[in-house]
């Protein structure tokens, strides 16, 4: 079974829904979890997220969900986080303050820079936080991305963004007045700053390449 | 580089579609959903429905009908109409929508910007903002017709009040004054900008209740108060071209667009492909929206997007012509 992670921080549904509409056909049970539980012999985790770095790193402790994530990731586990879930897998944020992120891939989350130059409007700005439909441009090959064409687009909304520390971590770059990391993978964990459950059927399909790689593995530490 | 979003509006009764797409092949037009689905295979970004339904009390068919078109479309949506506090917003955004649009609640009690925004997130609460013009026989200079007038950019240092100004007029007068816009150098337009070198800026007063009251609100400090109030995003529409499609008022988009850096969907008036442009482009839009167009099938979501594209118009074509495999299904 794949758990998505139910720390609080507002509406699961649509995640829920996108998962299971890609799930159901690949035989995958798919649940909400809002309580901490050992995920070592689950198949996969789902860290969603929405709102501010601070508040969701917050709830993430308080409810006890860090060590059984860290254990679950240390197993072998696949790892997705979507939207601040992906920024929470950084070493830490300076979002409102500094935080301390899962330290599970290395860099920093920072604000889009201010005065980025519009570049289809001249001596305008762009607008922070980028809300809409923006470009998936690859950088590395993963299974995550199979399929997906370069440039496809996927729907974003966010004022932060990681910095990757790792080059070789970040699998697409996005351009909203920088190229900055939009998917990344280190190791077992993957991060996806934009919305799969609202990108249509390129997000639909990063879904489904992640349940397969999730089958896949799983597949793997069974002949282990 | 991040695409401008084509938004079609369905305005919905009671949990039925009243505008939406007036389409025979619909097995059941009224719908919701099945409306939601068709815009999203035409490669709709984005949906809005409008609840106008009048009682309050029917609430739970709008979260019902919420919850089944998160259940069946992925793209983005917002909801409007009947939010009246922070809860409502609340059992929207719960039900599955991704934003919600506050409109004549935001401008009796501004609080419920600031406390959705915190509670939420900026990015979930949408303000709409009903405007029309204020003085219409001395419409000033247009920016968009070459960027010429500088005091068109600028909120008025001071202005007229007069309660009558602007509401009198005959809703066809203005459809005419507004006609000539879309043109990039029709020389009416030229005329006008010389005949205003007043020292008067145009304005906009700030409707609600669907356009019922004038709040003497000024509609671009008003836009500046909800962007500071947290508002994420400023749905603008503009009275005087609702309906009419003529075109949407590009000097209102660009007097909007430039006074707040959150991003600005402009609305009403579309008429051809050609208006979306000059939204997008003169009007420093960064979506636009329709609803009787769509309806009636005068033009769809792609016919605009092939329009923009052809102008070099970043917008997002429908993925089943990118993706490889049928069904998006992974070939490698």
């Amino acid at each position: 079974m794949i758990a998505i992670v139910d720390y609080g921080v507002g509406n699961l549904r649509s995640v829920y829904k996108a998962f299971e509409t890609v799930a159901g056909p690949l035989g995958i049970q798919v649940d909400i979890v809002d309580r901490p539980l050992d995920f070592t012999h689950w198949r996969a985790l789902v860290l969603p997220g929405q709102g501010a770095f601070g508040d969701s790193i917050d709830n993430l402790r308080r409810q006890g969900f860090e060590a059984p994530l860290l254990d679950g990731v240390a197993a072998g586990l696949p790892l997705l986080g979507i939207c601040v879930g992906m920024q929470l897998l950084f070493d830490e944020s300076e979002e409102m303050g500094v935080h301390e992120g899962l330290h599970l891939i290395p860099g920093r989350v920072r604000r889009f820079p201010p005065e980025m130059p519009d570049p289809i409007r001249n001596s305008r700005t762009l607008r922070i936080p980028q809300i809409g439909w923006n470009q998936l441009h690859r950088q590395y090959p993963d299974p995550l991305l199979a399929g997906v064409p370069d440039g496809a687009y996927a729907y974003f909304a966010h004022s932060y963004y990681c910095d990757a520390t790792e080059s070789d971590a970040v699998l697409t770059l996005t351009d909203y007045g920088i190229h900055y990391p939009s998917i990344v993978r280190h190791h077992n964990a993957w991060g996806i700053q934009c919305h799969p459950e609202k990108s249509h059927t390129v997000g639909l399909h990063i879904l489904r390449n992640f349940m397969q790689t999730v089958e896949s593995q799983a597949l793997g530490r069974q002949g282990q | 580089m991040l695409a401008k979003r084509i938004i079609p509006c369905l305005d919905v009764k009671d949990g039925r579609v009243v505008k939406g797409i007036n389409f025979v092949d619909l097995i059941d037009a009224g719908d919701p959903v099945e409306q939601a689905r068709v815009y999203d295979r035409e490669g709709a970004d984005e949906l809005v429905f409008l609840d106008i339904t009048a009682t309050h009390e029917a609430r739970d068919i709008v979260e019902n009908m919420v919850r089944r078109v998160a259940d069946t479309v992925f793209i983005p949506f917002t909801v409007g109409g009947g939010i009246r506090t922070v809860e409502d917003m609340r059992a929207i955004l719960l039900a599955g929508a991704d934003k919600v649009s506050v409109n004549s609640a935001a401008v009796r009690n501004p609080e419920i910007i600031q406390e959705g925004a915190r509670r939420f997130g900026s990015q979930c609460i949408v303000v709409a903002i009903d405007a029309r013009r204020r003085q219409i026989a001395e419409r000033p200079a247009d920016p968009a017709q070459g960027g010429r007038s500088v005091s068109a950019l600028h909120p008025p240092a001071k202005r007229e009040r007069s309660p009558s100004a602007g509401h009198s007029a005959n809703p066809e007068d203005i459809a005419r004054t507004l006609r000539s816009e879309p043109g990039m150098e029709s020389s009416a337009s030229r005329a006008t900008e010389a005949r205003t070198d007043k020292p008067e800026a145009p304005a906009w007063d700030v409707f609600i209740s669907g356009g019922r009251i004038n709040t003497g609100l000024d509609a671009v400090e008003w836009a500046q108060k909800v962007e500071s109030l947290g508002a994420g995003e400023i749905l603008l529409t503009s009275m005087d071209g609702d309906g009419t499609q003529e075109g949407y008022d590009v000097a209102l988009t660009r007097a909007i667009s430039d006074a707040v850096n959150i991003p600005v969907i402009a609305s009403g008036g579309a008429g051809r492909p050609e208006d979306f442009a000059a939204a997008l482009t003169n009007g420093g839009a960064d979506a636009v929206l329709a609803a009787s167009l769509f309806h009636f099938r005068q033009l769809q979501v792609l016919d605009v997007k092939q329009h923009l594209q052809a102008r070099g118009i970043p917008v997002r074509m429908p993925e089943e012509t990118m993706l490889s495999g049928p069904e998006g299904v992974p070939t490698s």
